[in-house]
């Protein structure tokens, strides 16, 4: 390998967004045919926030992840990092991309390489991109990583498996913090982990944040910690966004059909409340992505749908201020499921 | 790229030696092959007498106490001559597997790493290579080199090659798949990082069995083509050139063939025991306790 | 209880393993009644799968399985395996986390429904493929004559549990073990499932055993529930009181550590640390180590006995939390 990078000046783009995907489309041929994993997909991370983006298996949350570290291809669309566009970037341009966007894996197990220590793991970004000169500077750095996340330092000689789920999530954390990245992607971060750990790790994760002023893309299944983590979240449903807003809007006022079902689907722990509630049960499963419905891509499951859903393609239009939802009956079909 | 290093964690070494203790059939193979090695070393050393001592007036002795293997049809000590061949049975093995090591491995990493066309243009050639049937191939390699222990080696390398290019390419397909080797790209290290530092040392176990098993056909193989008269040239001992010597006296001299061949016969099964007990031992899909642990909820 | 259809006590596993013996369950009671839903909550490594694989004699050959089991009022563990296994097969159904690994990839989904009834019931091929699509079609799979013949690939991760559920209740079992049964599946398709489950306990009178580790769905299935720690129950009673006025300070904290919807974005209350190894279980109160209450040095060496609190509300502490329910 030479020394001496491709050398890529980043600039901070316009009013502070750190990454901006515009249209974005990626599709997977397979021999079931294409798959449209992400199907016109728009959003802006901005500096300092959390983006939260919550949805089911196949809704494309993961993918929309990847792209932002260009490891998933765009097929069209265009992903935009620090003020620059990325889409086209060569490998090893890609390489630099890599250090200024972070990725924190779902299961902490098997993204640390079983054969490495915990030091080496949390020293690799630093190596990779030479920002350390000495092994001994290296080594006070994964210290004060070790620190940051809440490690002790005579971790750093242990190999993942002799430590638990959220100790090894804590190293994937400190992995990620090492370049300094301008944003931190966390796809479902605490899926893996038992319940104690997943507030273990939610309350860190908070708390770098605050203190190191980092910039979250927080992808999830699991709606109240989107809700829990964000400062806005995003719902998207086979390959599309469908509402968008802060947290207590999509909680208080659902405005697409699939956010409220999605909202009356996760159970409170509360006996009464379970007790008394009235689910929405959606019926069937989520269509294939080789073969969206026509017009809304929700209306096959929508207790709400209407002839014209099969023909119009909502799009993504404000409800309320930074409130937007993809339904031609925004907010009155919720009413209306509420009602009936 | 450099030389790929293989280097499986301590840990599991330690527990593959653990093991090795406890199994009384690995531990005979690896006494055995000890056993060899020092021979192969200090072989000259130790030989009651000079392989090319020539005397007329013992020859084709029986074993007895002078000679506990009797001598040869001109009066050489067989014992001596075989513990001097050693050295080139290990030399062959060593040298030949180490060719194969680094070519398989190396063209098995590429191959099964950039996949598409880089994997299905070596790949075939390994196809191609592993169509023929060993020694014949080897017997045309040493055909176009000329005979010796040198072309030898090679030939047995290039033989070897394609099964080490299979072991490696298949790990490479698993382990590329991994969630670690994605972590390793997101955070921008090059391909060549990632194959010497994550690849590369999750595979080694099944290269390490792969190495011992392959050492005894290496062996035998070299035995195969000094008894076809296309390796070691006399005078110079090996087992496989006394072995064909002695075929001209299996009635009355049969110590001229069977010590000779138990040698090579010893040999590769103590290769093959401690690398039967090293797959057991070194095998992925054994679960540490921890994951054992996760599996009882 | 005599008319428990499945009840266990002083229930204790021991897993032989490398490290040595590992203590999986140990001295666990609990039992569930016909019609009624017992949900056994805990983290992994709480022993809450093994206490249930080891009643009904599916631990591990490793394991050593003491205590009472009693299925149906008989005696199960004196049973011999053979009487054991046409038992359980009859009596018991099972549903577990991963529908796929649960399936044969290789048989329709119609013939490993159909299975069940031919060898337990004595039905014929014909009869239990008709059986099959009525199970399939109990179970809410659309137009369940043309999918009997279909293969388990064919199927969504939902509707691969439903075929699984219709598998286990293919006898007209008298008890359902559910382990995680919807962990795999997506918050709308578990809406589903446990739709489902209730709705058939409903109308079978089956008593449902589920395991998971959400308190959010045992709130919504349970009647009574027992929470594991390090392979002992800490708390059990019915759901309205374990909830309410959670008596274990481990409890307490489960319920708090899970983000409250609409609360905003606050700190969470975390429990300290990580459940102990089964190799190397403190000798006290397991949970002491982890304890925001903390106790004394009786909580450090002295195994905390379960107590009742309030009718069959009982927790395993020498410190219960305030009946007002602190901590939440």
């Amino acid at each position: 390998m030479k020394r001496g990078e491709v050398q890529v000046p980043m600039q901070r783009g316009s009013a502070d967004v750190v990454a901006e995907l515009d249209d974005l489309r990626v599709w997977f041929p397979t021999s079931a045919g294409v798959v449209r994993a992400v199907d016109g997909v728009s959003l802006q991370v901005r500096r300092g926030e959390t983006l939260g983006l919550v949805g089911e298996s196949g809704s494309g949350k993961s993918t929309t992840g990847l792209a932002l570290l260009r490891l998933v291809d765009p097929t069209t669309g265009s992903v935009r990092v620090a003020g620059q566009d990325v889409t086209g970037w060569s490998r090893r341009q890609l390489r630099a991309l890599r250090r200024r966007v972070a990725m924190v894996f779902q299961d902490p197990q098997a993204s640390l390489d079983p054969r490495r220590t915990v030091g080496s793991s949390i020293a690799e970004p630093l190596i990779v991109h030479r920002l350390v000169d000495s092994s001994a500077a290296r080594r006070r750095r994964v210290e004060e990583l070790l620190d940051a996340v809440g490690l002790r330092r005579d971790l750093a000689d242990r190999h993942p498996h002799e430590l638990s789920g959220g100790q090894r999530q804590r190293v994937g954390i400190a992995r990620a913090l090492a370049g300094e990245p301008d944003l931190i992607v966390l796809d479902e971060p605490i899926a893996s982990l038992d319940l104690s750990v997943q507030a273990q790790i939610m309350n860190l994760l908070r708390g770098l944040q605050r203190d190191l002023g980092l910039t979250y893309l927080f992808i999830a299944h699991d709606l109240a910690a989107v809700e829990h983590m964000s400062d806005r979240m995003a719902v998207m449903y086979l390959g599309r966004i469908v509402e968008s807003g802060t947290p207590a809007q999509i909680w208080r006022e659902p405005a697409h059909p699939y956010t409220a079902a999605l909202l009356s689907a996760i159970p409170v722990a509360d006996p009464q409340v379970e007790r008394e509630r009235r689910r929405v049960i959606l019926s069937g499963d989520i269509p294939s992505p080789v073969d969206p419905p026509s017009g809304c891509r929700f209306r096959t499951r929508c207790p709400q749908a209407r002839p014209d859903c099969a023909e119009t393609d909502p799009a993504l239009v404000e409800v309320a201020a930074g409130h937007r939802a993809a339904c031609l009956y925004a907010g009155e079909a919720v009413r209306a499921m509420r009602v009936s | 790229m450099s030389a790929p290093t293989v280097s499986p964690s301590e840990g599991q070494l330690r527990r593959a030696a653990s093991a090795l203790r406890h199994d009384p059939l690995a531990l005979t193979g690896a006494a055995v092959l000890v056993l060899l090695v020092v021979v192969g070393v200090a072989g000259p050393w130790l030989a009651p007498s000079g392989i090319n001592d020539v005397d007329v007036d013992r020859m084709l002795q029986a074993p007895s106490w002078a000679h506990p293997f009797g001598t040869d049809e001109l009066g050489r000590d067989v014992l001596s001559r075989v513990m001097v061949a050693a050295r080139v049975s290990l030399q062959v093995g060593a040298v030949s597997v180490g060719i194969a090591l680094l070519a398989g491995v190396t063209l098995g990493l590429f191959a099964g790493y950039y996949r598409g066309w880089v994997d299905n243009l070596l790949m075939r050639c390994m196809d191609v290579l592993f169509a023929f049937p060993v020694l014949l191939l080897a017997v045309a390699i040493v055909a176009v080199l000329g005979p010796g222990l040198l072309t030898a080696m090679i030939a047995i390398g290039v033989v070897y090659t394609p099964i080490f290019a299979r072991v490696t390419r298949a790990g490479v397909l698993s382990v590329r798949e991994q969630v670690f080797v994605r972590a390793a790209v997101s955070i921008g290290a090059s391909d060549l990082r990632i194959m010497r530092r994550h690849v590369l040392p999750n595979i080694a176990a099944p290269l390490i069995v792969q190495t011992s098993l392959s050492l005894a056909f290496a062996i035998l193989s070299e035995a195969a083509l000094s008894f076809l008269g296309l390796g070691v040239q006399p005078p110079a001992p090996a087992w496989g050139r006394m072995l064909y010597d002695g075929r001209g006296f299996v009635t009355d001299a049969w110590w001229l063939g069977v010590f000779p061949g138990a040698a090579i016969f010893c040999t590769v099964l103590a290769f093959n025991l401690v690398g039967d007990a090293l797959r057991d031992v070194l095998d992925p899909r054994q679960l540490t306790v921890n994951e054992a642990r996760r599996s009882t909820g | 209880m005599s008319d428990a259809v499945l009840a266990v006590s002083g229930l204790t596993v021991t897993i032989g393993t490398r490290r040595g013996p590992a203590r999986a369950v140990a001295g666990v009671d609990w039992s569930v009644q016909a019609g009624q839903t017992l949900a056994l909550v805990g983290e992994s490594g709480s022993g809450k799968s093994m206490s249930v694989l080891a009643a009904t004699g599916l631990a591990p050959r490793a394991a050593r399985v003491t205590g009472s089991v009693r299925l149906l009022g008989s005696d199960f563990t004196a049973l011999p395996a053979d009487r054991r296994r046409r038992m359980r097969g009859r009596h018991v159904g099972f549903v577990f986390q991963d529908p796929m690994t649960s399936l044969n990839p290789v048989l329709s989904v119609g013939r490993q429904v159909a299975e069940a009834g031919e060898e337990h019931l004595g039905l014929t091929r014909r009869a239990a493929r008709t059986r099959a699509i009525e199970l399939l079609d109990l179970v809410g799979i659309p137009s369940a004559a043309q999918r009997v013949d279909a293969y388990p690939h064919q199927f969504s991760g939902g509707m691969r549990q439903r075929v699984v559920i219709a598998m286990a209740l293919a006898c007209e079992p008298d008890l359902l073990i559910a382990d995680e049964p919807t962990t795999a599946l997506d918050v709308t398709t578990q809406a589903q499932i446990v739709e489902l489950v209730a709705d058939l306990q409903q109308r079978l009178g089956t008593a449902v055993v589920w395991i998971t580790h959400d308190l959010g769905v045992v709130a919504g299935i349970a009647d009574t529930v027992a929470v594991m720690y390090a392979g002992r129950i800490v708390e059990q009673g019915p759901v309205e009181a374990v909830f309410d006025r959670p008596g274990h300070p481990y409890t307490s904290a489960l319920l708090a550590a899970r983000p409250e919807p609409g609360a905003g974005g606050g700190d969470l209350v975390t429990i300290a640390g990580a459940p102990p190894s089964p190799h190397d279980l403190p000798a006290g109160c397991a949970f002491w180590p982890r304890c925001p209450v903390r106790g004394d040095a009786r909580c450090e060496h002295e195994l905390p006995p379960l107590v009742p609190v309030a009718g069959a509300h009982h927790v395993r502490t020498f410190y219960p939390q305030r009946p007002d329910g602190e901590g939440r």
